[in-house]
C-alpha cells in the first residue's frame, strides 16, 4: 500500500512538471499598505504584459505583499516552491526587495525588482547575480538635481525627507553629490508619510534661509512640506524627487507646486520628447496601452517600472527558450544569463544595456528634468 | 529659536492638540461606557475627511456603499433575532434605521450632485453617511460580546480597525486628498499670522467639548451614559439599556471622529490610513487621563500637540519617538499613584 501511494505521488509529481511547460511568472507587488500608490499601477501593468513569448504561453501569478518585508519573503518562498515560477517580478519598495534577495537566490530564480535603491543590485555577488532592477538609481536622480541647482546659481539648500528608507537613502546620496558640487546643505529634516503637520521642520529650514529646498518623498505626502513652506512665505526654488511623478500629486498640491523642479523618467513627459529621442516610441507605447485600459491621465511612472521588468523578460525569454524548457532549473539559469546579456532594450524609462557588473543598465537617457507649469509636467531642455 | 518661531510652533501644537483632544474624549467616552479600547476611532477621521473630499471631487464616496451594506447586514441579523423572539413589533425600527435611512441617504447623494452644493451641505452629507457607521459597527462587532473581557474587546477592536483600513484603501485609493478650507481669512495677531481654518478647529473643539459637558450633565441620555459608565449592573437594574448606551456612545464617537476629519482635511493631506496615527495620539492623551477623566484627557491632548510640534522643530527624525515615549513616565506615575483594581471575571 505504501509503495503504491509512493508511485502515485511520483507520477503526479511528474504530471505537475509537465503541466508547467508554460513560462510561469511570479509577481509580488505592494498593492496595499504604505506603498500602495506604487503597487497598484504595477499590478494593473501586469495585466498588460504579453501572454505569449516566443510561442510559449506565459502565466502570471500576482501576489500582494502589503508593503511588508515578511510577506514579501513568504510570497517568494511560495512562488518558488509551490508554483515553481521561472522568474519573479517585484517588489515595489526597496526594503521588501532587499529582503527578497536571499530566498530568490536560494531557489536560483532570477528576480527583477521595481524598487529604486542601488543596494538591490550592487555589488553583483553570488546572491545578487540573480537580481535585476528597472528603476533609475537614486544617485542618477540626485546628480540631475545638483546639476540643475548649480546651473541655476543655488549655493545653499535645505533637505526634508521621509522618515524611512526612502528619505534616508536620498539624504545619503544627495549630501554626497551636493558636496561635490560645492552646494551647502544647511538643514536636514525628516517627517512621516502620515504626518498632519510639518510646521516645526518648515520653520527650522526657513530660519536657515536656503536658496532652495529639496523634498525627498513619494506620492501625495510630498505636497505637505511644500504647501507649508508656501504658507509661511518661503520664496526660494523648490525641488522634488521622481517619487512624486504621478497626477495625484498635482491634484493635491495644486497651485502651491507651480515652478517646482524634479528629475523623472522620460515616460512622464513622453509626448514632449523630441522625435529623435530613442525612448519616446517605447514610452508612448506603454502610455497608450495603460490609458486604453484605465482611462486618460491614469498612467504613472511607477507602473512603467513594472512594464520595463516585463519588457526585459520578453526580450530574455526567447533566448533562454533555445537552451532549456520552462519549469526547469536549467531554464531559470539560462533566463538569468539572457537577462545579463541584454543590449539596447528600449523601455518606457530608458535604454537598458545589462552587463555582469551592471544589473540595471540604464544611462543618462533615463532621466530628464521636469518643471511643474500650469498644473502640468513640462520638460526642461 | 526666537519668540516668533515659538509662537508659531505653539499655535501649531494647539491646533493639533485640539483634534487629539476631541479624539481623546471619544476614546474615554467609549471606554467608560462599553470597556472597548476603541482603536478604529481614527478611521472615522479618515472616512469623514475623505468622504467630504470625494464629494468635492465629484465622485460618489465608497462609504455610501459601506453604509448600505452594513445596514442590510444589521437588518438581517436583527430580523432573525426578532422573529425567533416573536417580537415582530421591533421590525418597524429595524427597517427604518437600517434599510430606509441608508436608502434615503443614497437617494440624496446620487440625486443632489454634491459637488455643486455649498461646503456646509457637503460636510453635513458626509456626517450623515459616516456617523451611522458607528452604531452599526457596535451592533455587528461589539454588542454580541458586550460582556466579554477587556482583552477580547481589544482584539475585536484591532480586527475592526484592520478591516476598516482595508476598506478605506478600497474606497478612496492609496493617494491622499485635501478639501477646500471653511474660511480663507487671514488674521494678524501682533507678529503672528493666524488663518481662518485654525480658528475653526480650535473654536469647534471648544464648542464640542462644552456641548458634551452639557449633554452629560443636563440630559437624560447623558446621565444614562454616565450611570452605565459608573456601574453597568446598577444601571441595568435602574432600567437603563446597556445596548442603547453602547450604541449611543459609538454614535457620539463616530460623530466626533468624522467631524475632526472634516476639520483637519483643509489643513493637511488625509490618507486612507492617516486616522490610525492621529487616533493613537488621541490615545496617548486618553492614557494620560487614565481613560476616565475628560478634562485631564483634553489637557493631555494639548500637551501631546505641543510636544509634537516642538520636537518636530528640534529633532524631527525623533518626533514620534518622543511623543510615544511620553506614555512610559505617565504609566509609571499612574501606577504609583492610583490603586489597581483587578477586573472582575
Amino acid at each position: 500500500m505504501k509503495r503504491k501511494s509512493l508511485v502515485v505521488a511520483l507520477l503526479s509529481a511528474g504530471a505537475v512538471t509537465l503541466a508547467y511547460a508554460d513560462i510561469t511568472v511570479g509577481v509580488t507587488v505592494s498593492a496595499t499598505g504604505p506603498a500602495a500608490s506604487l503597487g497598484i499601477p504595477e499590478k494593473n501593468t501586469v495585466a498588460l504584459m504579453p501572454t505569449n513569448i516566443g510561442g510559449q504561453k506565459v502565466n502570471y501569478i500576482v501576489l500582494d505583499d502589503g508593503s511588508d518585508t515578511t510577506t514579501g519573503v513568504k510570497n517568494v518562498r511560495k512562488l518558488t516552491s509551490e508554483d515553481k515560477v521561472d522568474i519573479i517580478l517585484g517588489s515595489s519598495t526597496t526594503p521588501v526587495s532587499l529582503a527578497m534577495i536571499d530566498p530568490a537566490a536560494e531557489a536560483e530564480t532570477p528576480m527583477i525588482s521595481m524598487a529604486a535603491s542601488a543596494a538591490i543590485v550592487e555589488p553583483v555577488d553570488a546572491k545578487k547575480r540573480w537580481i535585476f532592477k528597472t528603476p533609475q538609481n537614486d544617485v542618477q536622480m540626485a546628480t540631475a538635481i545638483t546639476e540643475h541647482m548649480s546651473n541655476n546659481g543655488i549655493k545653499t539648500v535645505a533637505f526634508i525627507g521621509f522618515n524611512d528608507a526612502y528619505g534616508e537613502g536620498w539624504w545619503q546620496q544627495f549630501s554626497k553629490v551636493a558636496e561635490a558640487r560645492k552646494i551647502k546643505v544647511v538643514a536636514n529634516e525628516r517627517y512621516a508619510r502620515t504626518d498632519t503637520s510639518v510646521t516645526g521642520q518648515v520653520l527650522k529650514m526657513m530660519s536657515a534661509n536656503p536658496d532652495a529646498v529639496l523634498v525627498a518623498g513619494a506620492g501625495t505626502p510630498s505636497a505637505l512640506p511644500q504647501k507649508a513652506l508656501k504658507e509661511k512665505g518661503y520664496k526660494g526654488k523648490m525641488y522634488q524627487t521622481h517619487g512624486v511623478a504621478n497626477n495625484d500629486f498635482l491634484r493635491v498640491c495644486g497651485k502651491d507646486c507651480e515652478g517646482t523642479f524634479l528629475p523623472a523618467g522620460p515616460v512622464l513627459v513622453a509626448s514632449q520628447l523630441p522625435d529623435s529621442n530613442p525612448v519616446k516610441k517605447s514610452a508612448l507605447e506603454y502610455i497608450n496601452k495603460y490609458e486604453k485600459a484605465h482611462g486618460p491621465g491614469s498612467v504613472s511612472t511607477f507602473g512603467a517600472h513594472g512594464w520595463d521588468s516585463g519588457l526585459l523578460l520578453a526580450h530574455a525569454a526567447p533566448i533562454a527558450l533555445k537552451k532549456a524548457k520552462p519549469g526547469t532549473k536549467e531554464f531559470r539559469a539560462a533566463l538569468r544569463d539572457a537577462l545579463e546579456g541584454l543590449k539596447d532594450v528600449y523601455g518606457a524609462h530608458g535604454v537598458f544595456n545589462m552587463s555582469p557588473t551592471d544589473h540595471l543598465g540604464l544611462d543618462q537617457r533615463a532621466r530628464v528634468m521636469v518643471k511643474i507649469e500650469g498644473g502640468k509636467w513640462v520638460l526642461q531642455k | 529659536m526666537d519668540l516668533q518661531i515659538a509662537l508659531l510652533l505653539g499655535q501649531d501644537g494647539i491646533v493639533n492638540g485640539a483634534i487629539y483632544a476631541l479624539l481623546a474624549l471619544a476614546l474615554v467616552l467609549v471606554f467608560a461606557v462599553t470597556r472597548v479600547i476603541y482603536i478604529p476611532q481614527g478611521e472615522f477621521v479618515a472616512y469623514g475627511a475623505l468622504t467630504l473630499a470625494a464629494f468635492q471631487a465629484g465622485k460618489t464616496p465608497g462609504t455610501l456603499w459601506f453604509l448600505l451594506g452594513a445596514g442590510v447586514l444589521v437588518a438581517v441579523i436583527d430580523t432573525v433575532i426578532a422573529v425567533r423572539a416573536g417580537a415582530l413589533g421591533r421590525m418597524k425600527r429595524i427597517v427604518l434605521w437600517n434599510l430606509a435611512y441608508p436608502a434615503v441617504v443614497a437617494g440624496l447623494v446620487l440625486g443632489l450632485e454634491p459637488a455643486k452644493l455649498p461646503l456646509v451641505a457637503q460636510a453635513a452629507l458626509s456626517l450623515v453617511i459616516v456617523v451611522p457607521l458607528g452604531p452599526m459597527i457596535y451592533r455587528l462587532a461589539f454588542q454580541p460580546l458586550a460582556e466579554a473581557s477587556v482583552l477580547v474587546l481589544l482584539i475585536v477592536s484591532v480586527a475592526v480597525h484592520t478591516a476598516m483600513v482595508g476598506l478605506g484603501l478600497l474606497f478612496f485609493g492609496a493617494e491622499g486628498s485635501r478639501t477646500t478650507p471653511f474660511s480663507e481669512a487671514q488674521f494678524t495677531l501682533g507678529t503672528l499670522n493666524v488663518n481662518g481654518q485654525t480658528l475653526w478647529v480650535i473654536g469647534s473643539s471648544i464648542v464640542l467639548i462644552i456641548a458634551l459637558y452639557q449633554f452629560f450633565g443636563r440630559t437624560l441620555y447623558g446621565k444614562a451614559l454616565r450611570a452605565t459608565a459608573i456601574n453597568r449592573v446598577g444601571a441595568r437594574l435602574m432600567g437603563i439599556s446597556t445596548t442603547m448606551a453602547g450604541k449611543l456612545s459609538f454614535t457620539l464617537a463616530a460623530g466626533i471622529g468624522a467631524f475632526s476629519g472634516i476639520l483637519i482635511a483643509p489643513i493637511t493631506t488625509v490618507y486612507y490610513d492617516t486616522g490610525f496615527l492621529v487616533g493613537l495620539k488621541g490615545f496617548v492623551a486618553a492614557i494620560i487621563a487614565g481613560l476616565v477623566s475628560y478634562p485631564l484627557a483634553a489637557a493631555g491632548a494639548i500637551l501631546v500637540g505641543l510636544l509634537e510640534s516642538f520636537s518636530s522643530f528640534w529633532a524631527s527624525a525623533f518626533k514620534e519617538v518622543i511623543v510615544f515615549t511620553l506614555i512610559i513616565p505617565v504609566l509609571v506615575w499612574r501606577s504609583l499613584t492610583s490603586h489597581h483594581v483587578e477586573e472582575e471575571e
